[in-house]
């Protein structure tokens, strides 16, 4: 008696939101990703194509079958459960509205599923419309509709059926650069308003820093990092995230200032740390020479060669190898004055101040 | 001189032709010559015994043979079996199609292969194989004969049953492709929206591939339509009960020629119908 009391409790003060344990075989491919989201929450999977985060939505909305692990949802275990009957909606990547239907009777599918009447659907769907300012196109089919009031109405048809897992799978890769920006901001507002879990997958750390609260970072199926977007960015621990973050990343063993790298030479920083540390710094901190600097402190100074040279927006990044493989930022006037070329040989230089390192 | 003129004028005719042609296809080097004359007997080939058809059919009295109490019979029983037969093979080829394309299962390849064999195989074999199945000793027949009363050989039930065999599995092969080209991820969407398997079929799938049902209809009931084999074996050719057009002409021909030619033209015209309606409605548009 006692046991099953406390069992009770214990599942429903503490089990609100997402408690998941994903594992799922593919073959070759396993993924095995935790993931634990308070109600209000909205959490990324961040990462490169391939790395399974589609495969955790689709576990997540009961697409695929879990190898392993569990899966709860504010307390009730889900595992189990085909996806028709767990409170779940889920926006597509590529929406996948329903063709023959208009924009009113996807939103009304749902609802219309879940016991309501012909009208009664219409109703809920109208007044999701609405809130996606979308009414005025109720009746049109999505093929009539552009890309971000697509992408609205996906949202409003997942939206429609109150899932307690709101699940968006590259909710904005579809859309061009301008719409992306304005969808973005209005898919911020509503995640805001939704008061149950979100979870969405994103190769794009912009939609991840903006639209998530916390991010989750996967690589070959496997959780690598996980924290809020500012920290990710400031503390990348693979080279996927320095990458995203534009950060030149290396790990190493710190002895004081010194951080002996794993594979290089050693690097100067201002922390004073011990034992396994990452070190980055951004591109736009290397500063370049075609000659050796003289009078220049020897702490932090590379001999390099230029891989390959691209424009970055108003400036050039140069992908450098050598002692230490790095990216560096220059302007287009300064590439030129060094007479930077692939293959031309430069001296790369860091101030101490401009590394950031990190218990690794 | 005029003959030879004219001779020149036919080459130009057919040398701008050729020009023309070559524009067309994005500057290729015409066509040779050993696949163009064997193109052209081809093409011959299969138009000439329709314009002999054309040219040989008794237009002055055509209204009469078309209007004949047996013309009529027959084309009214033609249009119902093979309509019944399509809407047979609707009900209980489309989930078959859909099991095909959708669910995986040991001997599926197998499955298909069966399914597909009625396509290949001689009519009259069928007929053959209907009546080992339903025939009053059939290995079924025998069953329904005892236990209902049900005898479905030389019946018009026999018909629809001899041409749903034959043209069915036109509309099973239509409506697997058809499913297969389709996204399946949209019985997910709406599966993610709390429609069960069934739901999902009914409300998205089924609208969604409704073009291809569509189009094998009118091939299976195209091809309903001109069943012979496999009908005057299981059903026989009793006027009226069990001879469609096809036993109508077959007999005709051997009678009164005249009437043979005319209700052939009726089946000929029924096919273009055919296939403009499905050129129009599903190729161009779809």
């Amino acid at each position: 008696m006692t046991e099953t009391y406390d069992l009770r409790t214990g599942t429903e003060s503490e089990a609100d939101g997402l408690d998941a344990h994903l594992v799922v075989d593919r073959g070759a491919f396993r993924l095995d990703v935790a993931l634990t989201v308070a109600p209000g929450e909205v959490v990324a999977l961040l990462g490169p194509n391939g790395a399974g985060k589609t495969t955790a939505l689709r576990a997540l909305a009961g697409l695929v079958p879990l190898a392993d692990g569990h899966l709860r949802l504010d307390g009730a275990e889900l595992d189990r459960t085909p996806p028709e009957s767990r409170p779940v909606g889920v926006v597509f990547q590529d929406y996948l509205l329903f063709p023959h239907l208009s924009a009113l009777d996807n939103v009304a599918f749902g609802p219309r599923c879940h016991g309501a009447t012909k009208a009664e659907a219409r109703t809920q769907a109208a007044a999701w419309l609405d809130r996606m300012g979308l009414s005025a196109h109720g009746s049109a089919k999505p093929r009539k509709l552009s890309g971000g009031q697509a992408q609205r109405v996906a949202l409003a048809r997942a939206l429609a059926t109150n899932p307690r897992l709101l699940l968006l799978d590259e909710p904005l890769a579809a859309l061009d650069a301008r719409t992306r920006l304005e969808i973005r901001a209005q898919l911020r507002r509503h995640l805001a308003d939704f008061e149950a879990v979100a979870v969405l997958v994103t190769h794009d750390p912009l939609d991840a820093m903006v639209l998530a609260d916390r991010l989750v970072v996967v690589e070959h199926g496997q959780v690598v990092q996980e924290g809020t977007p500012a920290h990710t960015a400031r503390h990348p621990r693979t080279d996927y995230i320095a990458q995203l973050v534009g950060l030149n990343l290396y790990r190493g063993d710190a002895d004081g200032h010194t951080v002996r790298l794993d594979e290089g030479p050693a690097i100067t920083t201002t922390e004073d740390l011990t034992g396994p540390v990452f070190v980055a710094f951004p591109p736009s901190s290397v500063t370049l020479f075609r000659q050796r600097p003289t009078g220049a402190s020897a702490r932090n100074l590379w001999r390099c060669e230029v891989a390959g040279l691209e424009t970055h927006g108003d400036q050039i990044r140069a992908d450098l190898t050598g002692e230490l493989p790095l990216a560096a930022d220059l302007t287009t006037a300064a590439a030129a004055e060094l007479g930077l070329h692939p293959g031309a040989e430069v001296w790369a230089t860091v101030k101490a101040i401009q590394t950031h390192a990190y218990a690794a | 001189m005029i003959p030879n003129d004219k001779a020149d004028a036919a080459t130009e005719t057919l040398r701008g032709g050729t020009r023309r042609r070559r524009v067309r296809s994005g500057g290729g080097r015409g066509v040779p010559l050993p696949l163009l004359l064997p193109a052209l007997l081809g093409l011959a080939f299969l138009i000439v015994p329709l314009i002999a058809l054309l040219v040989r059919t008794p237009w002055h009295n055509l209204p009469e043979q078309l209007t004949s109490a047996e013309v009529w019979q027959a084309l009214k029983l033609s249009l119902f079996c093979a309509t019944l037969a399509t809407a047979v093979s609707m009900v209980i080829g489309v989930p078959l199609a859909w099991l095909l394309a959708r669910v995986e299962f040991p001997g599926r390849g197998l499955i298909r292969a069966l399914v597909t064999l009625p396509l290949v195989l001689p009519p009259v074999v069928g007929g053959v194989a209907l009546l080992m199945a339903f025939g009053r000793n059939g290995i079924i027949g025998q069953w329904l004969d005892s236990w209902f009363g049900i005898t479905l050989p030389f019946t018009t039930t026999g018909v629809v049953i001899a041409e749903a065999f034959v043209a069915m599995p036109f509309l099973v092969i239509s409506v697997e492709g058809t499913l297969r080209a389709a996204d399946p991820r949209y019985e997910e969407a709406a599966m993610t929206l709390g429609a069960s398997k069934f739901t999902a079929f009914r409300r998205v799938t089924l609208p969604l591939i409704a073009p291809g049902i569509a189009a094998g209809a009118v091939l299976a009931w195209a091809r309903a339509l001109g069943e012979f084999g496999a009908t005057i074996t299981f059903a026989g050719n009793f006027p009226g009960r069990t001879q469609t057009m096809p036993l109508a002409v077959y007999l005709a021909l051997q009678s009164d020629p005249e009437a043979a030619i005319a209700l052939s033209l009726v089946l000929l015209a029924v096919s273009i119908a055919v296939l403009a309606g499905l050129r129009d409605r599903w190729m161009t548009a779809g």
